[in-house]
């Protein structure tokens, strides 16, 4: 008996995959969810001049590491998804397992970094700049956790030479989180 | 033939084939990439307010455009990706220049918001006491001072 395929699979009303155009919309939502959080940091930022002196204590060469690890991470999924459009699915899943490396990397700075501004006593109530600070790095790490896990599961197919078309749809949402990541990096670690 | 492979091999419908690149194009486009990263680290330490912004935050957006551009292929991507990008970009638009008029002023021709005046005085005040700025910082700033202000 042949498995059956999902109809949303079979058609497309904008010229785009289905898979991949849910994925674009993803990222719309994500556009509006992060833009929304950043928005309000500018705001703050621009009206109290306090906020300046908070963000001074921000650790900058750890904020500049994880922009180098995403970036490099991003690297990653385009030669991942470069891979999969030549039908390279074992190749594919190496290069989606250096990004999920990647990934790690990004989160053992980020607890090594939240681990030193704790000790210093710079926790998420001290005040809202640090509020937002965990607030926005936390919900991004968030993010490259899930996609580090979807990225584990597709790379687990891909090495078999399934579902390929799933690479280059990781490898979007990854180079969103690094996007996100661009703009929190001057936002939080630079402009002090 | 699985979901996948119906979608995939780039026989599916409306598949959309990008132009393959060499993998040498893509580390060009990230190296471009690190020299912004490092011009927009840089760039700051000089300490020109200007200079600031446009090596932080104007290269952050070319930054921004250009991962979009080539590594998610936006370049090449149909319009209609575009537009829903561009419509959500919007939205945070209009919700930035909705209520930046109230957060971003401390009165307004018949109201004033005392509380802001405070919270910014507060912070101001811990942070001399080289406190943690905190929203009761300017009451415990100089103890917090003495214990972690320090070592910051």
């Amino acid at each position: 008996m042949a498995t059956a395929i999902p109809i949303a699979t079979q058609r497309s009303a904008t010229g785009i995959p289905t898979g991949k155009l849910a994925l674009w919309w993803v990222i719309g939502s994500e556009i509006v969810i992060f833009g929304g959080l950043l928005a309000s940091y500018l705001m703050m930022r621009l009206m109290y001049d306090s906020w300046s002196d908070a963000a001074s204590h921000t650790n900058t060469v750890a904020g500049a590491i994880n922009t180098f690890i995403l970036l490099t991470s991003s690297l990653f999924a385009v030669l991942a998804h470069d891979a999969a459009e030549r039908g390279k699915g074992p190749q594919a899943a190496g290069y989606l397992l250096l990004t999920i490396g990647g990934g790690l990397n990004f989160l053992v700075v980020k607890a090594i970094e939240w681990t030193g501004e704790i000790s210093h006593g710079f926790t998420i109530t001290t005040n809202t700049f640090w509020s937002f600070y965990y607030t926005a790095c936390g919900l991004h790490g968030l993010h490259v956790i899930g996609g580090m896990i979807c990225m584990g599961i597709i790379a687990f197919d891909a090495v078999r030479g399934k579902n390929l078309q799933r690479v280059e749809y990781i490898g979007l949402y990854w180079h969103f989180v690094d996007i996100v990541w661009i703009f929190l990096f001057p936002l939080i670690y630079i402009a002090k | 033939m699985s979901e996948g492979n119906a979608a995939h091999n780039h026989t599916g419908p409306g598949h959309h084939h990008h132009e393959p690149h060499a993998p040498s194009y893509y580390v060009k486009i990230w190296a471009v990439l690190l020299v912004l990263l490092i011009v927009s680290i840089t760039g700051p330490m000089l300490g020109n307010k200007i200079l600031t912004l446009i090596t932080a935050f104007g290269i952050a957006v070319v930054k921004a455009l250009i991962v979009a551009a080539f590594f998610m292929h936006l370049n090449v991507e149909k319009k209609y990706i575009w537009y829903v990008l561009l419509t959500m970009l919007a939205a945070v638009a209009i919700f930035y220049f909705g209520v930046a008029a109230d957060v971003q002023k401390y009165n307004g021709s018949n109201w004033t918001k005392p509380a802001s005046y405070k919270y910014d005085e507060d912070m101001k005040k811990a942070h001399e006491a080289g406190g943690h700025g905190g929203e009761h910082g300017a009451e415990h700033g100089a103890e917090a001072g003495a214990t972690h202000g320090a070592a910051q």
